[in-house]
């Protein structure tokens, strides 16, 4: 019996996430277009809205090309690791407080496990692999350079993306989401309280997502298409999808931890039944994390990308030590508290 | 590798150089070029008017009911992908000479416009259509029922050659 409810949960979890992220890719196209004053695909249904349909369709009806000397295995391998590392981190972060449906209390996330930041942090680092088979398995000399770079980017602002949770953990005193989240009650959102955290988390989002201006391992311009050069049709699209996965995955890591997640400050105030504010709660939830996403789309299509140097550049000598300073000047505040 | 030095003309303040305020004042512009009006025309409910400069396909000028062209075959001979086809013939008309083949071929006309320039009877223009789709390679052979075109239809082109030739 006890299965059917993890079961209910993750099939609700995974359709809704892969309805976002290609409806993400609709959105995307939607708000570049009006930044640069077009509009965008607004032809297929009423104002684009079964445009991601049409592509998906499109990219299932493509040949798939695997070049002649490709490790074939790998080569199928690796755009299934990416997507699905992007999609299994949601399996802790929390979507809403503790509801009461059919007598029984229901934790609205997945997997409640006691360490939850660890279990984020180890499945970003196993992002890496699917860039790098792919760079490599695809037998092509810009494909292999676009992996590794895009590989050394990752690894690099891994270091900081985990020492700048370190500040969020100090004050929260816990490594569970549930518990984080429950910890930023009444306006206290770690955004300002650890505001150093924040801004080093947030760029190293950038940096792990490939995204703007940290995405030279893909752009066109540099290495053709870098690591997903070879890949056609539905592997194609299993790339696409996994880049805005990790997009959306990255969001609500920044939610959950800087946000305040679920937390709605003036919720509980008004009077509603305890399953309204709920329901409000996860649609605050979701509100926080469409922003953030509007956030990455507005950052691309305002600022230059970095040349690699300059990005690797930052990535040590920047982030790094102000992580390692946030850390500090955390623990001196608690010393002296 | 030695790392040149970059070389400034003042020195960035330390805000200038984290980097964050520009990001910001970037994002407003952005922000505020969503609001601003689109420029894409919806084609097909709205169509794209070119001006009296544009070359659009060739036709032949129809005058008093009959075509203007003589069959010298000028048009025919300066034609850079060779896509006009010209087969003279007497007639009892004041102008003696009269095509009785002219055919473009579509599919090798790349719209430069030299017929136009050097038709000796203004007979042969560029027109403002653009909207040529067709489906297979016998539709692209537009012979005189598809090229002729009353001259008050094309009055516009010819003025514009008059002034500006």
């Amino acid at each position: 019996m006890d299965i059917i409810e993890p079961l209910v949960k993750i099939i609700l979890v995974v359709i809704v996430n892969l309805t976002v992220v290609a409806y993400l890719v609709l959105v995307e196209r939607r708000v570049s277009a009006f930044i640069q004053n077009r509009i965008g695909p607004n032809r297929v249904g009423p104002g684009g809205l079964f445009q991601p349909v049409a592509d998906i369709v499109k990219l299932f009806l493509k040949e798939d090309i695997v070049p002649k000397a490709a490790n074939k295995f790998v080569h199928s391998l690796a755009p299934i690791i990416s997507l699905v590392v992007a999609m299994t981190t949601f399996a802790v972060i929390p979507f809403g407080n503790t509801i009461h449906l059919f007598g029984r209390d229901i934790k609205l996330m997945i997997a409640d496990v006691n360490v939850g930041i660890l279990y984020l942090l180890a499945l970003s680092s196993l992002g890496v692999y699917g860039i790098t088979l792919s760079g490599w398995s695809s037998n092509n000399k810009y494909s292999l350079l676009g992996g590794l770079r895009s590989s050394a980017q990752m690894i690099s602002y891994e270091l900081s993306m985990g020492l700048a949770i370190i500040g969020v953990l100090m004050i929260a005193g816990t490594l569970q989401l549930n518990k984080i989240v429950e910890s930023q009650a009444h306006g206290m959102w770690y955004f300002w309280r650890s505001p150093i955290s924040f801004i080093t988390f947030v760029i190293a989002s950038f940096a792990e997502t490939n995204r703007l201006p940290f995405d030279l391992p893909e752009a066109e311009p540099e290495l053709v298409g870098g690591y997903h050069t070879e890949y056609s049709g539905m592997k194609f699209g299993l790339f696409f999808l996994a880049e805005y996965a990790n997009m959306i995955t990255a969001s609500a890591v920044i939610t959950t931890l800087y946000l305040g997640g679920w937390q709605l400050p003036f919720a509980g105030h008004l009077g509603f039944s305890d399953l309204t504010v709920s329901l409000l709660q996860v649609a605050a939830f979701a509100v926080k994390v469409g922003l953030v996403l509007l956030f990455f789309i507005l950052i691309r299509w305002t600022i230059p990308r970095f040349r690699y140097d300059q990005l690797m550049n930052i990535g040590w000598k920047v982030m790094l030590p102000l992580s390692l300073a946030n850390i500090l000047i955390t623990g001196l505040y608690f010393v002296l508290r | 590798m030695e790392h040149s030095k970059v070389i400034r003309k003042k020195d960035l303040t330390i805000l200038e150089r984290m980097y964050i305020p520009e990001i910001v004042k970037g994002m407003r512009l952005t922000i505020a070029q969503m609001f601003r009006p689109k420029f894409t025309i919806q084609y097909p409910e709205n169509k794209f008017t070119p001006s009296a400069s544009f070359r659009g396909r060739p036709v032949l000028v129809e005058e008093n009911g009959t075509e203007r062209c003589v069959a010298c075959g000028l048009c025919s001979r300066v034609c850079p992908s060779l896509a006009i086809e010209v087969q003279a013939a007497e007639t009892k008309d004041e102008k003696e000479r009269y095509p009785e083949k002219f055919e473009i071929n579509m599919l090798r006309c790349i719209f430069c416009g030299f017929c136009e320039e050097v038709c000796p009877e203004e007979a042969i223009i560029m027109s403002q259509e653009y909207e040529l789709a067709f489906s297979n390679q016998k539709d692209a052979l537009f012979g005189k029922a598809k090229l002729l075109v009353p001259i008050e239809k094309v009055q516009g082109r010819l003025d514009f050659l008059r002034a500006h030739r």
